[in-house]
Parts: structure tokens; C-alpha cells; sequence
């Protein structure tokens, strides 16, 4: 560890310091201690009825010690960094054990980390004035989209948290990790009816990102398309039948419908529909799922994860069969599974637990044409809310935003918003068809789970579901959408 | 284990420095912020200590103990804002959160609705508004973990077919706030919170699994129910959804249970919310004064009752929190404002600021509920030949703008005035414009396990999705 390390040069911390606490920690006998020194800064822009009327920056910083016993875990933070109040911590978390205490081992390893995201300027440090002239540029282009935007809202996000991971068995981590954000949502209006639509983006990028890859016009035009398309959308319909999902974001399903279920500890402690299941088929030939934190510049990509492990690209399904779990130190240790660097937290003031990073389907051999064409009657969803499952009956959900009706092969008129609902365990095994246009999101997701926010990624080709509930409000007498 | 000896350590986590006057510390900040230029400012302080244990199966697995702080500032250059927040209590983290507060606010747009409250507005609630007891900390460690590990017992012995379980929990909590701004106010409240809680898994002979969860929540130890309680009601929920199917695709009666209707009471909330209503994104937008539900539905916001979970002395903006009528008999009252809205929409504010570390104030509830009717829960499902009785939604699938909603559910079928078999896998969808008026029962069982409360109600004419 250089000594040019964030906290060693600002807070006065220094290596000799770290088995001093972690010693502390394991003073009642745990197994296991680690130590995770957070620094997060932060700015946020937002902009109403053109005007930019909030803007805020912020510091938070901390210290979380947790001490695992067995399946045990102790936990205690502080958002002092003084020596007293680390011990004082350490010494908290420690009576989750009883026992003689433990020494930490002697010396830290730091792994070889990859770098996927060099930012020479974080843009928590850039000019204030061009983070401005990025919220201004989306509402103009939104208004300008067409006169029937009524309401724009552009909002900028950004971060930068400064992290060390030192454990009791002997790693040593550090790592910077930008993330940044812009968002528009629109809001357009006919003299019947309203719509809405948002669209946003960005990554673990520096500033300049908004000026070229993706500028606030590409979102702008984006959430105004989708919120004057809903003027004119149709009752979705009610029941099962054929869902074609969109290239992208909708890869949501993959992260509500198997993803969550795949996440080690839900399935150490079999609370999880697809404990039992790894060998098995729970999906198609055609779909192979992967977890990937290590792609450069992606909002769910992370050098190291929260406890220190190299992130890594794991395969939970391969042809249709599940191959194995996203986890963490804890329950790759009590499990018997190799730690695929998947352990996360909110913050200093939370738990790590096993998290997704970017996960998404690989492409398949299908013509997204093809599978338009091969649909006789079924909804079309190219863009989505959030979703939501219940993991332990496998139950998910994710809320159509955007979606067309498909009739005799051909895309027809736009649907209102409509919530599809299915089962994790099985809904895979009924895609008949994989597009070759994988495409990752934009850079929008965030996960929650037990109260605990992450940022993360989702992809997926264009796929047909042959069946899937779709909960919109068409009557069988109206419109024809019924079987 | 019991053997863990949190006692020991139990008030030593709060962090000694708490005990530094607060109120003095925000009050600075402001005449700070005035020496630095800004016409008008607002500083915000936070603190809060928490412990939360989970047992699993007989075992601690988890074991939580810490105390935190921050502080935002919010200063005006006359009718432009910036906030600035900082974990960081040092005089340099202090000094760099006034300083970048003082530029930012260069940065940002003239509004001319801008600005903090007027000086005859601010104020608080006199009186003990019963929000804060020390007792949620009185437990020893070991009886905090035995309170999770009896509710967790209560549940898995309740029925050979819970078999698993994801714990049974305690927590405790207790916060305070200050606020001081410009305008020479200042002032601060205490509020304490522990909860029981428990997450039984239930299996069936083909190997099924569902869980459902029961918990108390209050301000007091002494009010909360016994662990047993929560064990044996979420070992109930839990065990009803075994062998769930799903159901047809079909309009029929939905009666929704506390938990669920609350959440479709937080759609009127949401459509209420000053900040929705000025920017036209709200489907009740330019309602006040008309109908927008029936007459039997009456909605208040009150955030002065003693003792309630929305309740404090005075709102994110300082100023004292009142009682409201939302909608009286179906028709709309009053949209639920803070400062800025109330100006936008040429109103008096509601005192429903709520404030965070940064940025502007938002709109919170009060304790928000609907006023109950007459009717038992089991009087309503007796006169439903066939409908569905929802206990649980999945996902978020309403749009405030357009009204349209759709969500996914789970719940038990009712057949013959009788709740008969579970059912899952099914959405339940309308539109929020008419919803209101199709609430055709409204049952006697309000309970407030939370800041927005509704009793068991009747909703006609929804489309439920399914097979």
C-alpha cells in the first residue's frame, strides 16, 4: 500500500494502524474482521420549468468493521475516523464472538486489480458550470422535441467514493470509483390525454462522456419520444400470451426473474426458488446468463468489490442449465464456492451481502425481425420501470413503460404501461427465440435489497417469451386484444 | 447466542461527541452563512443511534450497533438556492460545507417563488407529542435478541410446514433533529422506534415455497406487541399462500387488505403532492373543490397526533404541523404543500415540508390516513360471491401522470362470501381516476403501523390479469 492512499494522506491513518483495529475486532474470537474506510463526495444539478433550482454537494465518510463467527455476523460503524472511534467500533462488532481473542494475520496482499474505469478528472471535480450546461442543453432539446412537451425535468448526478478494504486474512484493497448520471423526464400533453417519459444514462465516466458518446440531446429526445407516444397508446390487455421483449433495459427481467434468486446466501440458506436447482435446467437452450463486473466504464462494473475480491465475469446459466451463484466471502466460505467477487454494500453503514454487477443474456442466432414476425398475437415492451420479485416463490414483476401490441407479425398501435408478471424458475424455459443484438442499458439501474441501494447493469438481446401475464385492463369486448 | 454480551457496550456506541448542543451548532452555521453573503439560510443537523439483530433459526446472525451524524446547510443569494451537506463535524469539514454552499448558489437560477418561510409562520407545537422514550434502549442485548429469537420461534412452531425462515428481528432507533434558519428559528425534537418482526418460510408436500412476514412497529417498548404475537400472525399469512394458483383473467370485486390499501391510499398522497399538482404531473391536478372519489371517502392528514409515526412539532421548513382534511366526502380539500408550492400555487402551505440533508425541501404525510367506516374486514368479504382479497403487491407499476395502474399481486380467492384457496402470479390493474370512485366499502379496522394508514377496503370494476 502506497502512502499516497486517500485516507492514509487525509485522515492521518497509517498501515501500522490497521491490525491494531482489526486485532481489536477479533479480541472476543472471530473468525474473520475487515475494515471499510468510505469517503463519498457528491454533487447533484436539477432543473424545473428551465430554471436550474437545486444544486447541492455533499461529504460523507465512515467506517464500517464487521467481524463474521461462524454464520455470524457482527457490525459496528462510525463516521469519525479518529483512532477512538475505530476501536470503538471494532470493539462493538467483536462481541458478536466469545472467545480468546484471534490475531489478524501478519502483512496485507493487495491482488492485482484491473482499471476500467481511469478517470484522469472525476467529474465530482469538474467545472460546476458544464455539469450546468448539461441539464440546460436536455430541457431545451426536450421542449424543442415538440410542442406538446409540457414539463421537463433534467437532473445530473455525480460521485466519486474513494474506498480501503482491509480484512483480517491478509488483503488489502483500494480503489476510486466515479459514477455519474444524467436524467430527463418529460411529461407531454394533448387536450385528452397525458403521457410521461424518462430516459437517463451515464457510468462510472468522466464528464466529457455527456459531450460525446452520449449528449443530454440523445436522452432529451428520448424521454419526450416516449412521453408523446403515450398519448396515443391503447389499452394494454389482460392475460397471458406471446412477449417479445426489446434489445437492453429490458433485461430487467433477467435481474428480477433469475438474478436475485441466484444471489449465494438466499440459496445457503435454501430460502431461494432455485436453491437445489444448480445442474438443472431453468431456462431455454438458447439463454445463457452471465454477471459481469468487469466491463469498463459500466454503472454496475467495479475494480474490486466491497470486501476486497477482484470482480470478475461469473456464468449463472449456459445453455439453459444453471451453472451457479453470485457470492460473497461469507457464504462462498459456509457454501464451499469460490468467491466470485460479488460481495456489495450501500455504504459504510451496511452489511455486504452477494449483489448483482451487469447482468445480461448473450446474443443468439434469431433476427429481431424474425421474432416480430413470428408473432401472431402478443405485446411488444421495448422499455421499462423497475421490477420487483418475491424470491422465495420465484414470483417477479417488471412494468412495461413503453410496448406495442403485435398483431399477425406486425408491430401495431403503442399500449399504456402495463405490469408483466411471471416465475423465475420457469419463465426462461419458455424463450423460443434469442436475437443477435444484445444491447447493455444505458446506465440507469439500481438495485435495492434489504434496504441497501447499489448501482448495476442489465442487458439483453430481443427475446420471445411464448407466454408471460401481462396485466393491462382491455376487456375481452374491447379492441379485440383477447384470445 | 445469548451468551453475546452486547449489555456491556449497549449506551457506550452512541458517540460522546452527541452530546455537543446541537441547536448552538446549527444557529452558528446560519449566522455564518448570512456573514458570508447569503440574505437567507437554513441549517439542518441529524443524529441518530441504531441497533438491529436478526436470529435465524435459533441463531444470532446478525448484530448491528452504531451511532451517526450529519449536517446540511441550505443558504439563498437572494431568489437563488444551493445546500451543501457533510458528514464531517471538523472546523475544516464545516468550513469547506459553508464555503461550496456560497459558490454553488452562484450557479443556480433566479426563482422567483424562492425563499424560506415567513417569519409569523414559523413555530412549534407546544406540549409532549409523545415521540421519544428512552425505554426502546432499556433492554438488555440478550432480551433484544431473545425478542427476535421468540418471534422467530413463535412462527416456526406454529406449523410442521414452516420449515425455514429468513429470522425473526428487533431493532431499535432513535433520532434527533434540529433546524434553525434565518428568520431566528430554531428548534429540535427527539424520536425513538423498535419493531418485531418475522419472516416465516412455509414448504408444501410438492415442495413449494412461500413466505410472508407479520411485525409490530411502535415508539415505546412498552407498546409493542409480544414477539409471540408477530411470530404467530406471520406463521398465519405464510401458511395460507401454500398451494397458491393462479387465477383467471377476469373483473370482479378486490378487497384489499390494511397493508395494501395503504399503499393505494399513498397513490392520493403522491397525487396531492404540491410539486406534482403545479407541474400538471399529477391526474388530480386542478381538482381542488371537485369530486375525485366518493362520498364515503374521506382522507386526513394530521401531523400532530400524540405519539404518531408521522408526527412532529413542526416540518421540514420549521414551520408547526397541523390537521387536514384531503378529501372530505370524495371531494378534494386540500392539496398537502410546503413553502415553495404553496407560492407556486398561489396557497398557504400545509406545513408538509419534509427536509432532507440537501437539496429543496420535499413534501412528506403527516399520519395520513382514511377515515374508517362501520363494516368488519369479514362483513365486506361476505358480500363478495366471487372476488379477490389482496395481501401482498409486487412491484410499482402506477403512473401519477396519466393515472394508469397496474401491479402484481398475490392474495387469497373469495367464493361465496368466504376467503377459499391462495392465488399469486396475477396483476390487478384500473386507473387511478376512477378507482376512487369505485371504492364501494370502506371497513372499521384502521391501524397505524406506519405514517400513512388505511382500513380494509372494496374496489369494483378492476381488471384482474392472470390465466
Amino acid at each position: 500500500m502506497n502512502h499516497d492512499n486517500f485516507f492514509f494522506k487525509h485522515y492521518g491513518l497509517t498501515q501500522a494502524d490497521l491490525p491494531r483495529y482489526l486485532a481489536a475486532a477479533l479480541s472476543a474470537g472471530g473468525d474473520y474482521a475487515d475494515l471499510y474506510f468510505e469517503y463519498l463526495s457528491s454533487t447533484s444539478l436539477s432543473v424545473d420549468e428551465s430554471m436550474v433550482k437545486s444544486a447541492s454537494q455533499g461529504i460523507s465518510a465512515g467506517c464500517g468493521v464487521r467481524v463474521v463467527s461462524g454464520e455470524r455476523t457482527g457490525y459496528a460503524y462510525t463516521d469519525d475516523l479518529s483512532p477512538e472511534r475505530i476501536l470503538h467500533a471494532a470493539r462493538t462488532a467483536a462481541l458478536i464472538a466469545s472467545g480468546p481473542a484471534k490475531t489478524p494475520a501478519v502483512g496485507f496482499q493487495q491482488k492485482p486489480a484491473r482499471s476500467l474505469y481511469p478517470v484522469s478528472l472525476p467529474s465530482v471535480d469538474a467545472e460546476i458550470t458544464a455539469k450546468v450546461e448539461l441539464v440546460m442543453r436536455v430541457d431545451a432539446a426536450a421542449r424543442a422535441y415538440d410542442p406538446r412537451i409540457k414539463e421537463v425535468r433534467a437532473s445530473y448526478a455525480d460521485e466519486l467514493r474513494n474506498i480501503l478494504v482491509v480484512t483480517s486474512d491478509g488483503t488489502i484493497a483500494e480503489d476510486s470509483q466515479p459514477l455519474a448520471r444524467l436524467n430527463a423526464s418529460c411529461i407531454a400533453k394533448s387536450e385528452q390525454q397525458s403521457g410521461r417519459g424518462s430516459a437517463g444514462g451515464g457510468g462510472r465516466v468522466a464528464l466529457d462522456f455527456f459531450f460525446g458518446e452520449k449528449t443530454p440531446e440523445h436522452f432529451a429526445k428520448e424521454a419526450a419520444r416516449q412521453a408523446i407516444l403515450q398519448l396515443d397508446a391503447r389499452e394494454a390487455p389482460a392475460g397471458e400470451m406471446e412477449v417479445v421483449l426489446g434489445p437492453g433495459w429490458p433485461g430487467v427481467l433477467l435481474h428480477e426473474a433469475v438474478g436475485h434468486g441466484l444471489e449465494a446466501d438466499f440459496n445457503r440458506k435454501k430460502t431461494s426458488a432455485f436453491a437445489g436447482l444448480v445442474g438443472r435446467r431453468v431456462a431455454s437452450e438458447k439463454c445463457t446468463v452471465v454477471d459481469n463486473g468487469t466491463m469498463p466504464w459500466r454503472r454496475g462494473s467495479l475494480n474490486v468489490d466491497d470486501e476486497g475480491q477482484p470482480t470478475q465475469e461469473t456464468v449463472l446459466i449456459e445453455n439453459g442449465i444453471l451453472k451457479g451463484y453470485l457470492s460473497d466471502k461469507l457464504s462462498a466460505k459456509l457454501m464451499g464456492i469460490s468467491d466470485t467477487g460479488n460481495g456489495r454494500r450501500e455504504s459504510y453503514e451496511h452489511i455486504p451481502m452477494p449483489r448483482m454487477t451487469n447482468t445480461y443474456m448473450l446474443p443468439g442466432q434469431d433476427d429481431p425481425e424474425d421474432i416480430i414476425r413470428s408473432v401472431k398475437h402478443g405485446v411488444y415492451a421495448v422499455n421499462f420501470g423497475g421490477g420487483q420479485v418475491d424470491i422465495t416463490n420465484g414470483k417477479f414483476v417488471f412494468s412495461a413503460s413503453e410496448a406495442y401490441m403485435i398483431e399477425d407479425g406486425k408491430i401495431t398501435a403503442p399500449i399504456k404501461g402495463a405490469t408483466l408478471i411471471g416465475n423465475g424458475p420457469d419463465v426462461l424455459t419458455r424463450v423460443s427465440m434469442v436475437g443477435h443484438d444484445l444491447q447493455l442499458d444505458e446506465g440507469v439501474g439500481t438495485c435495492g435489497k434489504d434496504g441497501q441501494a447499489v448501482p448495476v447493469g442489465v442487458g439483453i438481446p430481443t427475446i420471445k417469451v411464448d407466454r408471460l401475464t401481462v396485466g393491462g385492463t382491455a376487456r375481452k369486448d374491447s379492441g379485440g386484444f383477447m384470445q | 447466542m445469548s451468551e453475546i454480551q452486547t449489555e456491556t457496550t449497549q449506551l457506550e456506541t452512541r458517540n460522546p461527541k452527541l452530546e455537543t448542543d446541537l441547536k448552538e451548532l446549527a444557529q452558528d452555521m446560519v449566522r455564518r452563512a448570512m456573514a458570508g453573503g447569503a440574505t437567507a439560510a437554513e441549517a439542518v443537523v441529524r443524529e441518530g443511534d441504531e441497533f438491529s439483530t436478526v436470529v435465524r433459526l435459533g441463531q444470532v446472525e446478525t448484530l448491528k450497533e452504531s451511532g451517526s451524524r450529519a449536517i446540511g446547510v441550505r443558504v439563498f443569494f437572494g431568489k437563488r438556492a444551493a445546500s451543501t451537506y457533510s458528514s464531517d463535524f471538523s472546523r475544516a469539514g464545516l468550513d469547506r460545507m459553508l464555503k461550496s454552499a456560497l459558490e454553488l448558489a452562484k450557479i443556480t437560477s433566479e426563482d422567483p417563488f424562492g425563499g424560506i418561510p415567513e417569519v409569523s409562520q414559523l413555530g412549534s407545537l407546544k406540549g409532549d407529542l409523545d415521540l421519544y422514550h428512552e425505554d426502546v434502549y432499556s433492554l438488555p442485548g440478550t432480551q433484544r435478541i431473545e425478542y427476535a429469537r421468540r418471534a422467530e420461534k413463535a412462527a416456526l412452531d406454529f406449523d410442521p410446514r414452516i420449515k425455514n425462515s429468513e429470522g425473526g428481528s428487533f431493532d431499535a432507533a432513535t433520532g434527533r433533529k434540529v433546524l434553525a434558519n434565518s428568520h431566528g428559528f430554531v428548534g429540535e425534537y427527539r424520536r425513538s422506534y423498535c419493531s418485531v418482526a418475522a419472516i416465516p418460510i412455509a414448504q408444501d408436500e410438492k415442495g413449494g415455497m412461500q413466505r410472508d412476514y407479520w411485525f409490530s412497529v411502535a415508539r415505546s417498548l412498552g407498546r409493542l406487541d409480544p414477539p409471540e404475537h408477530v411470530g404467530r400472525i406471520a406463521a398465519e399469512r405464510t401458511i395460507r399462500r401454500l398451494g397458491a394458483r393462479k387465477a383467471k383473467t377476469s373483473h370482479v370485486p378486490v378487497i384489499f387488505d390494511p397493508m395494501v390499501a395503504a399503499s393505494i391510499l399513498e397513490h392520493i398522497f403522491e397525487g396531492v403532492n404540491g410539486d406534482s399538482v403545479y407541474r400538471g404531473a399529477s391526474f388530480l391536478a386542478g381538482k381542488l373543490g371537485q369530486k375525485i372519489a366518493g362520498e364515503n371517502v374521506t382522507v386526513i392528514d394530521d401531523g400532530t397526533m400524540p405519539g404518531g409515526f408521522g408526527t412532529s412539532p413542526f416540518d421540514g421548513e420549521g414551520i408547526p404541523t397541523r390537521r387536514k382534511l384531503v378529501i372530505e366526502n370524495g371531494v378534494l380539500k386540500s392539496y398537502l404543500l410546503n413553502t415553495y408550492t404553496a407560492k407556486k400555487l398561489g396557497l398557504e402551505t400545509t406545513a408538509n415540508a419534509s427536509r432532507g440533508l440537501a437539496g429543496t425541501p420535499g413534501i412528506g404525510p403527516g399520519n395520513y390516513f382514511l377515515q374508517p367506516g362501520t363494516k368488519t374486514p369479514k362483513e365486506i368479504i361476505g358480500d363478495v360471491k366471487e372476488g379477490l382479497y389482496v395481501t401482498e403487491f409486487l412491484g410499482h407499476g402506477a403512473n401519477l401522470v396519466t393515472g394508469d395502474y397496474s401491479r402484481g399481486a398475490s392474495g387469497l380467492w373469495i367464493s361465496g362470501g368466504e376467503l377459499t384457496y391462495p392465488v399469486e402470479e396475477i396483476t390487478v390493474a384500473g386507473n387511478l381516476k376512477e378507482m376512487f370512485f369505485h371504492i364501494s366499502e370502506i371497513a372499521n379496522d384502521l391501524e397505524f403501523r406506519g405514517a400513512v394508514a388505511s382500513p380494509t377496503i372494496r374496489i369494483d370494476g378492476l381488471t384482474v390479469g392472470g390465466e
